[in-house]
């Protein structure tokens, strides 16, 4: 079924009785050609550009919850393609582009908005760092502007541009970035790997992997033994804890990234911002609370829930560019965990198991790379080849000395 | 989080920066025949444990000494903190 404003009118004529289940209720098959474990938005990405793109049967997606309720759910919302390095760029900019395309190709209203994102500037070497980056953006086809304080003061008249501490003097604007409604990304890719054939099973916990003479035969699951030929792992910061059961250690360490929301506001916020001398970024939701974040924790974590300096921190790096959000008031805080990759970079590679693939590694950059990463790791599962633009993103670059590292901050997880 | 240094007390754990997992200690002997092998799962790899985990944290804001504490990744309880040093020259390290 498709939607269509058509298909609303009919439906509010006769009752709304026409309308089904976005998706199916399947129970699991003995086997499958390919199981995605982890149905968040790279899981359900995944299965729906293996199904819809690269016309693979028989294609399953296990979670262990419900979809769409781990850090799909959790994270602030933001996309954008403002990466300086060369492994990672092209491959951010391949992602805007799907994500610019995705609501007609999976026909589901994901709230996608180009509403534009904005670094801020606070000082003369950064900005200097900032023309490098807009210029990296403009070689891989991105679009970047430099604005000055002028610009930015016409746009966004509140903000504390004269700061004595981190004056704002200009930045670094992408006119396409934006934010989406992100757990219409769950739903909207779920419905259309369900359309093609995809059978999602929630409430299907994955407890081990079958392995035979260094091939992955299947995996056992809560609800009894699923075969595959393929396996592809795709669950965040749960990684390092479900390639345990295959016995492998990972360049990656979970961590607590918390978010927050506040009351709802008025329209005031037009687009993303970001403080540049701290951590610090906010846009604000279509139902107006203010939607910000900033630093993660810094210390292992799977508890879905951090500690108050970082709330300080967050709450301190708002207020020196953004003086009156001190008289809104914090509606909602939560957690998500994050897995955090040794070089601040993903990992979108086969194991040395044969029939056993990982994505992961995201860090807290993960949903902006929601569409690439799926069509990448659909691509890696059904041609056991790289996509060209996720090529570096190898497990085996840490022992070659080909890390990503945009930071430049080396093997230490929490500063990444 | 409050971690209960051994000679001061209790601290608030935002007194210290976090290293990782205490199994850096563990410094692998470069002069071993596996020494690259050994260097690379040493510097990138990790156990990353839902549960008790032994980590090592820095007291920058207080008398610069490294601790070990193990604490419990899903609840973020503490149930025991030593000196880093301590545990280093029980395994025969002088310094």
């Amino acid at each position: 079924m498709r939607y269509s404003g058509l298909k609303v009118i009919k439906e509010a004529l006769t009752g709304h009785k026409g309308w089904k289940p976005a998706w199916r209720d399947p129970e699991p098959q003995q086997h499958y050609d390919i199981v995605i474990i982890g149905g968040g938005g790279h899981g359900l990405a995944t299965a729906y550009y293996l199904a819809r793109i690269f016309k693979q049967k028989k294609i399953a997606v296990l979670e262990k919850g419900w979809i769409g309720g781990g850090n799909v759910g959790r994270n602030t919302t933001i996309i954008r393609s403002n990466y300086l390095l060369d492994g990672n760029e092209p491959f951010y900019e391949f992602s805007l582009k799907l994500w610019e395309g995705l609501e007609q190709d999976f026909n589901f209203n994901a709230m996608i908005s180009q509403r534009g994102i904005l670094n801020l500037i606070h000082s003369d070497a950064q900005r200097d760092a900032f023309i490098r980056r807009g210029n990296a953006m403009l070689l891989n086809g991105a679009d970047a502007e430099l604005l000055s304080t002028d610009q930015i003061k016409a746009r966004y008249p509140f903000l504390n541009v004269d700061n004595a501490r981190f004056p704002i003097k200009g930045g670094l604007a992408q006119h396409r970035g934006g934010t989406v409604r992100h757990d219409a990304v769950a739903w909207g890719y779920a419905r259309g790997a369900d359309a093609c054939g995809v059978d999602i099973i929630q409430n299907c916990e994955v407890t081990g992997f079958r392995i035979e003479h260094g091939k992955c035969l299947g995996i056992e699951t809560s609800r009894g033994f699923i075969g595959a030929d393929k396996v592809g792992c795709a669950v965040a910061g749960s990684s390092g804890q479900l390639l345990a059961k295959a016995e492998m250690r990972l360049p990656i360490e979970s961590h607590v990234l918390q978010a927050f929301v506040s009351e709802g506001l008025k329209p005031v916020l037009p687009g993303v911002v970001t403080f540049g001398a701290g951590h610090f970024y906010v846009s604000q939701s279509d139902k107006g609370g203010l939607v910000f974040g900033g630093d993660i924790d810094g210390y292992n974590s799977y508890a879905q829930r951090g500690n108050l300096p970082v709330v300080e921190d967050v709450c301190e790096g708002g207020m020196a560019i953004f003086p009156m959000l001190g008289r809104a008031r914090l509606l909602r805080m939560w957690g998500g965990i994050m897995d955090m990759s040794m070089d601040g970079s993903p990992i979108i590679d086969r194991t040395h198991i044969d029939g056993l693939y990982f994505n992961g590694g995201w860090c807290y950059g993960g949903f902006k790379a929601t569409p690439a990463s799926g069509y990448c790791f659909a691509h890696l599962l059904a041609n056991d080849a790289p996509h060209p633009v996720a090529s570096a993103y190898r497990f085996d670059r840490f022992e070659k000395g080909r890390m990503i590292d945009e930071k430049g901050v080396g093997a230490q997880p929490n500063l990444h | 989080m409050i971690i209960n240094h051994p000679l001061l007390g209790p601290r608030d754990a935002s007194e210290f920066t976090y290293l990782g997992d205490a199994a850096l200690i563990d410094r692998p002997d470069p002069a071993s025949e596996t020494a690259a092998k050994d260097f690379y799962q040493y510097q990138y790899l990790r156990d990353n444990p839902a549960g008790l985990h032994r980590e090592l944290w820095y007291h920058e804001a207080g008398d610069r000494s490294w601790l070990v504490v193990t604490r419990n990744t899903v609840t973020h309880e503490i149930t025991d903190v030593a000196f880093a040093r301590d545990i280093a020259r029980a395994k025969g390290r002088s310094t």
